[in-house]
């Protein structure tokens, strides 16, 4: 019992993670309805970017990544300015294809930057507590409680600010929320800002429980995607929900499977939502899908 | 010289992926980013039948056929999907046949592979140095370009195009268009396939880190740089890849740093052509 036990808090671990990285998959689609496939880097970014200023410039991790966050966001605000803007009337295609460009450019970069090595910000292993079983570490309570709490403050400014229900409008229909004077430019701006910092946290936190390596943006990113397409793709609600399941049943699955297929979990899961469900659990009807 | 008839070789096995991939994402609009899959399932194919004792050109053809069967079996369900979604449901595709690839070990090798594949035979002949698979690989190259042109330019062809640039309008004129997508993606696929199966007997050695998904981003590479929808261009952006992590390496540079540019490059290729010149350096239509 104390296994599955031990599963499930890793699972929950895992999934708000996934979670956080999966809104911002969600709030890009929702207002520019396309995958933004190099989210998934700004997680490995938010990552490196905290330890260069915490280890070798010796700031300490909190004012690190205190300084991170906003550097990230700034990041995505770049990406979305240089990249997707000047595509935004282009083919289906073309920004699918950008941003797979967009995420190989940031992943080589890093590979330059700071090598292809596994890094870590060598925390000292704290005394696990047990729980049913299980043992949690105060940076895995730490992982739940920011992503709850940062899912909370999110889903208030969604809900109830000004700048939230000019998201709501641009992802509802970008040229009428124009049409009233809503600068969409602006609040578009805002969205990748705001998933990109989402992002950032999730990077750190992964890397304190974990590591960091370049290539880490790549997986993550497809098990976020997949969280969010299971709680509707556009629903940020959908997202959080569905990064909580994605985490505790791939973690759950390793019982029954061996472990190499972990990893294929979340895309098993991502295929079968993707055929018999594409509006995910949330999700509201496609209108522009063609139908036969 | 053998090292230039190696990079001639791969530029013709790269040139068949490019233009069956064009044939579903530039002249179909469909973005299949699994396309590294189907590259695998004939490489391993042709293999495993031809470690079995079976002559070259029937594991050729049994690699391109079972290609070609897993592209229309994965259709069905996907392609009913939207652009994006079709996307994401290919790379998990291309992603779980590289896990069971690896994973499945008592039939693939798993991460070890398979070594030892023998080599081509032909008509009574055995193709063993690199030039005599250079003829091959490129009579099968031509061969391939002539097959997709006429295939462009026929009604077929015209409806592929259709779809690509308005499937409402297309359907409403009558045309079944997911019979044509899943034909489409059939036929890209088994081209890929028989690439695989030509690899598999070149190299003589396949792993499963031979066919990732950087590998069928790479793929894609080679099609947007060529320009999308044009198959001479898909075979000019073949060839400028692969000779391209050539002449860095004669800059003698070290791995480590020509590793990670060349991939760097490729992004920057990516970015650049679709905002800059969406139609590549060939594309016109």
């Amino acid at each position: 019992m104390s296994l599955l036990a031990q599963l499930l808090v890793n699972g929950l671990v895992a999934g708000g993670i996934y979670a956080l990285v999966a809104v911002g998959y969600t709030m890009v689609y929702g207002v520019l309805k396309f995958i933004n496939f190099a989210h998934g880097e700004l997680v490995m970014l938010g990552a490196f970017v905290t330890y260069t200023l915490a280890v070798p410039m010796g700031l300490g991790l909190l004012p690190a990544f205190l300084l991170a966050v906003p550097l990230v966001a700034f990041v995505g605000v770049v990406i979305e300015r240089a990249a997707y803007r000047p595509l935004r009337r282009a083919s289906r295609l073309a920004p699918l294809i950008t941003a797979i460009g967009v995420s190989i450019l940031l992943q080589s970069l890093a590979i330059l930057l700071w090598g292809p090595e596994i890094r870590s910000f060598s925390i000292a292993p704290a005394k696990g507590m047990e729980f049913f079983g299980a043992t949690v570490t105060p940076v895995q309570i730490l992982i739940v409680l920011t992503s709850i709490a940062l899912m909370g403050l999110l889903h208030l400014l969604v809900e109830r600010t000004k700048m939230g229900k000019a998201m709501r409008a641009t992802a509802d229909s970008l040229e009428t929320a124009s049409v009233v004077g809503i600068d969409t430019d602006r609040v578009i701006a805002w969205v990748f800002a705001l998933g990109s910092a989402l992002a950032c946290v999730a990077g750190v936190l992964i890397a304190m429980e974990e590591n960091m390596e370049p290539t880490m943006g790549t997986l993550i990113g497809i098990k976020a995607f997949t969280a969010a397409v299971v709680g509707g793709i556009g629903n940020i609600k959908g997202a959080m929900v569905g990064g909580f399941l994605i985490g505790i049943v791939e973690n759950i699955g390793i019982w029954k499977l061996p472990a190499g297929y972990k990893d294929a979990i979340a895309f098993v899961i991502l295929l079968g939502v993707l055929l018999f469900r594409p509006t995910g659990l949330f999700g509201e009807k496609l209108e522009e899908e063609v139908r036969q | 010289m053998a090292y230039v008839t190696n990079i001639l070789v791969m530029a013709c096995i790269y040139g068949v992926l490019a233009m069956s991939l064009n044939l579903t994402v530039g002249l179909t609009g469909l973005l299949n980013l699994g396309h590294a899959a189907f590259f695998a399932i004939g490489a391993y194919t042709s293999a495993l039948l031809a470690l079995a004792g079976v002559p070259f050109y029937a594991s050729l053809a049994a690699g391109a056929l079972a290609a070609g069967a897993a592209g229309y079996l994965i259709g069905i369900p996907t392609l009913k999907l939207r652009g994006d979604y079709l996307a994401i449901a290919t790379l998990g595709f291309a992603e779980i046949t590289r896990v069971v690839l690896k994973n499945w070990t008592p039939v693939t090798g798993g991460p070890m592979g398979l070594p030892g594949i023998p080599r081509a035979s032909l008509l009574g002949f055995r193709l063993q140095t690199p030039e005599a698979f250079l003829a091959l690989s490129l009579a099968i190259l031509l061969l391939t370009y002539l097959v997709l042109q006429r295939l462009v330019a026929s009604p077929f062809g015209r409806v592929l195009r259709g779809i690509r640039d308005d499937e409402l309008a297309v359907l409403a004129l009558g045309k079944e268009t997911m019979a044509f997508k899943l034909r489409a993606l059939a036929l890209g696929s088994l081209l890929a396939g028989m690439a695989g199966a030509l690899f598999a007997h070149y190299i003589t050695f396949i792993h499963p880190s031979s066919f990732t998904i950087g590998e069928g981003i790479l793929i894609l590479c080679m099609v947007v740089l060529g320009g999308m929808g044009s198959n001479l261009g898909a075979m000019l952006g073949a060839f400028i890849l692969v000779a391209l992590p050539e002449s860095l390496r004669l800059l003698g540079l070290p791995w480590a740093v020509a590793g990670p540019l060349r991939q760097l490059f490729f992004g920057l290729i990516l970015v650049v052509l679709m905002v800059r010149r969406p139609s590549g350096l060939l594309g016109g239509d």
